[in-house]
């Protein structure tokens, strides 16, 4: 009953309090999660015979997502302290060289 | 990386531009001194690396990726051309591991080929055409430049001082330890992954402190280039994660880390696994298993941290860190489970005798049985890092004393280290950059204390000018004059005695430093392994060329096709310099392949005979230096030969039949039957009796008087030895042309004719035919 409301109320705390750009992130997130466990079950399911796609494809997503989850934590106000010498325009070209080398690499092992 | 050397250029600031234009004249000093301290003697050695360059250069890239190893003068565009395939003329015609061949794309490290590629390839760009073999030979020096530069860079992380990443420059530029596996000519893999090994941490420091993903990106290119070059990349892939553990375990997760280390993590992982060599391992073996189980824990904290930012519900917390120590622990135990399964490889076993020390003696005599994978014993220590191995535990213990995440890194990377060199020497290499930044920071500290610091300032003074209003100083301030203790202790060494006594202590010790370098390096570590030096008694010196002598003939008495059958250690150079193919060679791949030719070497006649034929050997090459006193001969490695070959074949091999009854190891009148019918024994010590006077045959490096009779070969025949004995190579003979034995040949030759002519019928048997 109590983690009900507690979730309840952090999913509200989260749909008032977070910037619209954030929430934009967050979507972006949420779906290289869908395509990475699509991937996933469906590697289960059908055998990894190309495993290198498999790991190419896979290794996208969970790449992906990591890189946009550094890129939310690094332009979060509240990591103000954290990242002195990192602006926000800073993090999104950081995470724009991440993006750009991990997909040179995923490209390059799909074969 | 730069920048910070130019810096000072930029802002118009007179003190600071002098500073770093010094630094920058002592940067490139350095570099100088470390490029030059490895030119004592030039000589190629590891051979299989230079042909491999040699393939790239003449070929391309793409070829060489693709690279079987079979003719090296292939050329991939007459390979295009229709032609029709005559199998009877061309059988298979591997130049290594003779039957099997080698896939040479798929199996070596492609960064340091590649790297003197490129190159070579800009040089010639520039219009410098330089002979690949020089930029092969100086490849090494030119790396160490940089890996003096790269200790600089990560040293100005750790401290503030000024000299401490000069200090950690010199120390890494002129280190015996370092300079052992990096003379010029020296072309291994650790010519350039040591440099790549501090580049590496340098950024993944500087990813850390800033929490940047493009250092972290950085960092994994960096990575996945060390990956290519050097199978030593697995300490790496460990030491990043045991840093991030650490500091997870100290209660210092930062979203920083998480930064740096997913963004490493996710980078290299992929970049690792462009390298055909490497492949699957990442997923599949479990020496990188711990770099992905701290990835998921680091995930797992990052999310916790992001809800309780969150959740102000004291139980709700505590309830979140339960669920994340259970997830843990419950993929932990998956993870072990697919271990214990198998769908996760176990440790690879050069890994696993890291740990259990005993592993290799037992298991696999092949690792073993090369003389760097002993343990390290104490004198090494100080020979290798003088000074340093002193000053490094001091350094460490400063770094506990400040312990910012960089100094976490420094202490584990110092634990771990030096226990791994303590296991197997050649794991000093790793070693060494530790000891140099540990070592740096100590003497940077004495000197900062004895002679940057400046002496106090009178306390009047003090108090007029800065009007500091203390309570303790004002209380202080009443009883001034009147008690000594009670005066402010005024801090700081600011006796000129002392000054001169401790700074002139360390210069010597440095100087002292450099000397105990440059001996070492042209004494100990400057020989080449082809050509032996020896002093005649007059003090001039003698070079004996024995090797090259026998490579050449091999290269000019031989067809094209002849294989040659040595032991292992000779495998590259004789693919490299006699140019012809061999039956095993230092990638040592194939251990059952290597045990044949141990068999094939310490068996009777009878029964290496046809394990020669089977594999179309038409040369074998022994290397003998009971002549000379070489003690690195044959005889000397027989055991191992003996012990690897007794691990494939235990009930026709047995290492105690060649001990004497009291268990020693003897080639003379004592040896024992076994040793002495040996075909290595035979084609050592054949025709040996003819040097001397008789009965007086001496072997130098066994120190013992050999049996009055040599050995006689029946199956081989001598074809060449070289002028001081070191190699001699023996035709294997063909089948008898009447189909006798060959023992029964040579003795009808010789004209021992059986005495019983009495016809005595034996046993007929039926011919079956």
């Amino acid at each position: 009953q109590t983690a009900q409301t507690v979730l309840f109320d952090l999913w509200q705390r989260y749909l008032n309090t977070t910037p619209q750009r954030v929430k934009l992130i967050d979507v972006f997130m949420a779906f290289l999660v869908v395509v990475g466990g699509l991937q996933f079950v469906y590697c289960v399911l059908v055998g990894n015979y190309p495993f290198n796609a498999f790991l190419a494809g896979f290794g996208a997503t969970v790449g992906q997502f990591v890189l946009t989850a550094s890129l939310r934590i690094q332009t979060n106000p509240e990591n103000k302290r954290e990242f002195g010498s990192v602006s926000h325009e800073r993090a999104f070209a950081d995470f724009v060289l991440g993006s750009l080398i991990l997909h040179f690499f995923c490209v390059n092992f799909i074969n | 990386m730069a920048v910070e050397v130019l810096e000072p250029f930029l802002k118009g600031d007179t003190g600071r531009n002098t500073r770093g234009l010094l630094r920058l004249i002592i940067l490139c000093t350095i570099a100088a001194a470390a490029v030059a301290s490895r030119l004592f003697s030039v000589i190629l050695d590891p051979w299989f690396n230079f042909r491999a360059t040699k393939y790239l250069v003449q070929n391309g890239f793409y070829s060489f990726w693709d690279w079987f190893d079979d003719r090296e003068a292939s050329h991939p565009v007459a390979q295009l051309v229709y032609e029709p395939r005559k199998p009877a003329e061309e059988p298979k015609r591997t130049r290594t591991w003779h039957p099997l061949g080698r896939v040479t794309g798929g199996t070596l490290y492609p960064g340091l080929m590649v790297t003197s590629g490129i190159i070579y390839h800009v040089l010639r760009f520039l219009s410098m055409p330089v002979d690949i073999r020089n930029i092969c030979v100086l490849l090494a020096p030119g790396f160490s430049g940089l890996t003096a530069f790269a200790s600089y860079l990560i040293t100005s992380e750790m401290t503030t001082s000024p000299s401490a990443g000069l200090l950690a420059a010199i120390f890494m530029g002129i280190t015996p330890g370092y300079i052992s596996r990096s003379v010029a000519g020296s072309y291994d893999n650790e010519a350039i992954a040591i440099f790549l090994l501090v580049f590496t941490f340098f950024l993944w420091i500087k990813s850390v402190k800033n929490g940047s993903a493009m250092w972290g990106a950085l960092t994994a290119l960096f990575y996945g280039y060390m990956v290519s070059a050097w199978g030593g990349y697995v300490f790496i892939t460990n030491l990043l994660p045991l840093h991030t553990f650490v500091l997870i375990c100290m209660g210092r997760y930062s979203p920083r880390l998480y930064v740096s280390y997913s963004t490493w993590f996710a980078l290299g992982t992929l970049a690792s696994m462009q390298v055909p060599f490497v492949g699957f391992l990442p997923i599949r073996s479990s020496d990188h298993m711990s770099a992905l189980g701290v990835f998921g824990l680091l995930q797992l904290v990052a999310f916790v941290e992001f809800i309780r930012q969150q959740v102000p519900n004291k139980q709700f917390q505590t309830l979140l860190r339960g669920l994340i120590f259970v997830v843990f622990v419950v993929s932990m135990g998956v993870l072990v489970l697919l271990t214990v399964s198998g769908v996760i490889a176990p440790w690879s076993g050069r890994f696993y005798s890291l740990w259990d020390t005993g592993y290799a003696k037992i298991h696999i005599p092949i690792i073993a049985s090369v003389s760097e994978h002993q343990p390290t014993a104490w004198p090494a220590f100080f020979f290798d890092l003088n000074l340093m191995i002193w000053l490094f535990p001091a350094g460490v213990y400063m770094c506990f004393q400040q312990l910012k995440d960089e100094h976490v890194f420094v202490v584990i990377y110092a634990v771990l280290a030096s226990y791994f060199a303590g296991v197997m020497v050649r794991l000093m290499l790793t070693l060494t950059p530790v000891v140099c930044i540990a070592a740096a920071l100590a003497i940077s500290s004495i000197l900062d204390t004895y002679l940057v610091a400046e002496n106090p300032i009178p306390k009047e003074t003090q108090a007029n000018g800065q009007a500091t209003s203390d309570s303790i100083k004002s209380a202080a301030d009443v009883i001034k004059d009147s008690l000594r203790s009670t005066r402010n202790p005024v801090l700081g060494i600011y006796s000129y005695v002392s000054k001169a006594s401790v700074v002139g202590a360390v210069t010597t010790y440095l100087l002292l430093f450099v000397l105990h370098c440059t001996w070492v390096t042209s004494n100990a570590y400057s020989s080449p392994s082809v050509v032996l030096a020896s002093k005649l008694p007059d003090g001039s010196q003698h070079i004996i060329d024995d090797y090259r002598e026998a490579y050449y003939w091999l290269r000019q008495n031989t067809p094209d096709k002849a294989k040659i059958m040595s032991w292992w250690d000779y495998g590259y150079q004789i693919g490299g310099m006699a140019d012809r193919p061999t039956l095993v060679d230092n990638n040592t791949w194939n251990n059952t392949h290597i045990a044949t030719v141990g068999k094939a070497m310490s068996s009777r006649e009878e029964v290496s005979y046809p394990i020669l034929r089977q594999h179309d050997v038409d040369y074998v090459l022994v290397v003998f230096g009971g002549l000379l006193g070489y003690s690195g001969d044959d005889i000397n490695k027989f055991l191992w030969m003996v012990r690897i070959s007794e691990g494939i074949w235990p009930d026709e091999i047995n290492e105690r039949n060649y001990f004497t009854a009291r268990g020693e190891y003897r080639v003379d009148d004592e040896a024992t039957p076994t040793m002495r019918n040996s075909l290595m024994y035979k084609m050592s010590y054949y025709n040996y009796n003819a040097l001397f006077p008789a009965g007086q045959a001496q072997d130098r490096v066994r120190g013992s008087k050999l049996p009055a009779e040599g050995p006689q070969l029946s199956t081989l025949e001598e074809a060449f030895t070289s002028e001081n004995w070191i190699i001699r190579i023996y035709k294997v003979k063909d089948l008898d042309n009447v189909g006798r034995d060959h023992g029964s040949a040579v003795a009808f030759d010789k004209g021992n004719k059986k005495k019983k002519t009495a016809k005595r019928r034996g046993a007929r048997v039926l011919r079956v035919e």
